[in-house]
């Protein structure tokens, strides 16, 4: 177990620690909290079951995929599905596009937030707080509000499927700045003030002292714009048209209306295919995410 | 050039200047990004919004006012009433689920048990947010399959028989609940998990001491103190849950019928399916009223009902 998982706040609850209450462990276990692991038990084996049937599912041959009794663990993996994906669907394009998008936007995202975020927490200028008033009103606005002016606009500046379409929208974020801001006021006053004897100008307190500083937060930032836009559907199905522009979700349910319920061990070959940098975000950037994710409830 | 007496005064006031100069600049700079961006991509978007409410557009032929009728067609459109009083329905239902089963989790994770199962439970609950939901559609469907789904196949075996999961209006709407809960229970369980890690665990062994134990000491203890994050976490919840498409699209497509059709997905066919892009916004416009009615009551309540300490 990595050092990292062990150092959650969870971990500092008092049951982990049985030397704070030896008088209780000596107890048996009361009825209340045998029901308490068997409603853990159930609920993990309901979060992981479909996955494991998914994964398992997947290293059948595609032709009793779909064969009953069902599969729940992999012990004769075959891996015909995987190749035949391939076949099917131009995989490796689906994740370049995916990539691309995702990546310049999460790119993108780090980038004008930490800008943003930076002047809002220590700059001064006129209008500062109705301008970040009207930054944060976006985020009340629903996505499927804009999406016609926002498909039209994309068509009037000759962007329609394009993957510059699904970018440039989801640049500017409201959340992200939001976070941004919070964590440059985090950072204390005397690094500036240091910087600014010692002659840095506001450019240089910006890029050498509070930049490198930031670098956590711009984290966040960005894992979540990955969690989000990797997996996102509704924009792409509205602002791309041709295959060839395509993210990876939007393949994989244009490929399950092909297919249908004939080889469904492909489908899912491709839906595991596309968990995989999930996999690795959950995996690697847990607790980033997992700190993102609540601090925008907790705002 | 400068006499040494000057010199104090002179190299600090030009500085003190050029650094306001460059200061405003860097402000214009660092702002126009997201500030245009936005100006851009959501408020020219939203005033575009309220103009096209009132128009009948088809993007082929020339806009055409109709004043209110775009909105008043919504009350007779039966597909949209219907979608609405769904949209609803669901989220009554799926935000009570996955609040239930969130805080439910969330307390029973606070037993005692060792340091690795904890995280591994953590995790475990908090997966599914890290997939697609149009992913996680694709191979739900697959599972709720009449015939040869695992889900009526586990059912036989308790001998129930089959359930037309995607077939019969009712079980397909409580489908795409299903669904919608598993891939979201973990998004709310993590804040309450977040607020009842944080209670000082003296305040419960207080209340031990008094007698209050079990399901006294959860409501009159911990429900008070955790309060806020309910408060929160339901407003997020119920936020996210008008706004479902993904779901319905790939499990259903709004069938049987339009037993699972929601705002949204009416907002995606009418504008980019029967091309009238008048109706959609207009329909978009009633959703965003509704979210920030809820908005808005979520901090009246708060002042209300949520205990701060």
């Amino acid at each position: 177990m990595s050092s990292q998982t062990l150092h959650t706040g969870a971990d500092k609850h008092p049951g982990s620690t049985t030397t704070s209450r030896p008088y209780r462990s000596r107890r048996p276990p009361a009825a209340g909290t045998v029901g308490t692991y068997a409603g853990l038990a159930m609920a993990a084996a309901l979060t992981l079951g479909p996955v494991l049937w998914t994964l398992s599912t997947s290293l059948r041959t595609p032709s009793e995929s779909f064969n009953l009794p069902p599969s729940f663990l992999p012990l004769n993996p075959d891996f015909t599905a995987y190749q035949e994906v391939f076949k099917q669907i131009n995989v490796a394009l689906l994740v370049l596009n995916s990539a691309l998008v995702t990546g310049l936007i999460a790119l993108g995202q780090m980038a004008s937030a930490t800008l943003a975020g930076y002047a809002f927490a220590r700059l001064d200028f006129r209008g500062k707080n109705a301008i970040f008033s009207l930054v944060l009103a976006t985020m009340m606005v629903p996505v499927q509000v804009t999406i016609v002016p926002v498909f039209m606009l994309i068509r009037g500046m000759g962007l329609s499927d394009t993957l510059l379409a699904l970018i440039l929208p989801a640049i500017p974020t409201a959340f992200g700045t939001f976070l941004m801001r919070q964590y440059f006021l985090g950072l204390p006053n005397d690094f500036a003030e240091a910087a600014a004897l010692d002659g840095a100008g506001p450019w240089r307190i910006f890029r050498s002292v509070y930049v490198p500083l930031a670098v956590p937060g711009m984290a966040i930032v960005g894992i979540l714009a990955f969690n989000f836009h990797w997996n996102e559907f509704f924009r792409p199905l509205i602002l791309t048209i041709s295959e060839q522009n395509f993210t990876l979700p939007l393949g994989l349910v244009t490929l399950q209306g092909n297919l249908g319920t004939g080889s469904i061990s492909v489908v899912l070959a491709g839906v595991i295919l596309s968990m995989l940098p999930a996999l690795v975000v959950f995996i690697f950037g847990q607790r980033t995410l997992r700190e993102g994710l609540t601090a925008g409830a907790s705002k | 050039m400068t006499t040494t007496s000057t010199v104090p005064r002179q190299t600090i006031e030009p500085s003190a200047a050029r650094r306001t100069f460059v200061e405003r600049w860097l402000v214009m700079i660092f702002l126009a990004p997201t500030v245009l961006g936005m100006a851009l991509f959501t408020f020219l978007p939203i005033i575009g919004s309220l103009v096209l409410a009132f128009f009948r557009w088809d993007i082929i032929s020339a806009p055409q006012f109709v004043g209110f009728a775009n909105f008043a067609s919504l009350a007779q459109d039966p597909t949209v009433r219907v979608s609405f009083l769904n949209t609803i329905v669901f989220v009554v239902v799926a935000v009570i689920l996955q609040l239930g089963i969130a805080l439910s989790l969330a307390s029973m994770l606070q037993a005692r048990m060792p340091a690795w199962l904890r995280v591994f439970l953590r995790s475990t609950f908090f997966f599914p947010l890290v997939l697609s939901a149009a992913s996680v559609s694709i191979f739900m469907r697959y599972m709720f399959n009449e015939q040869f789904g695992v889900v009526n196949w586990l059912l036989s075996l308790v001998g129930i028989p089959a359930v037309p999961w995607l077939t019969s209006p009712t079980a397909s709407a409580a489908v795409v609940v299903l669904v919608y809960v598993w891939q979201n229970f973990g998004f709310s369980f993590l804040l309450f998990l977040g607020a009842l890690t944080n209670i000082p665990k003296e305040l419960h062994e207080a209340a031990s001491l008094d007698g209050a134990t079990g399901w006294k000491q959860f409501s009159n203890v911990t429900l008070p103190l955790i309060s806020p994050t309910v408060l929160v976490a339901s407003v997020v919840a119920i936020i996210s849950a008008l706004q479902v498409f993904d779901q319905p699209y790939v499990l259903t497509n709004g069938g049987p019928g339009d037993s699972t059709r929601t705002a949204v997905m009416v907002i995606f066919e009418s504008a980019f399916q029967q091309l009238e892009f008048g109706k959609a916004s207009a329909i978009g416009l009633v959703l965003t009223v509704l979210i920030l009615a809820v908005t808005a009551l979520q901090f009246r309540l708060s002042r209300r009902f949520v205990f701060y300490q």
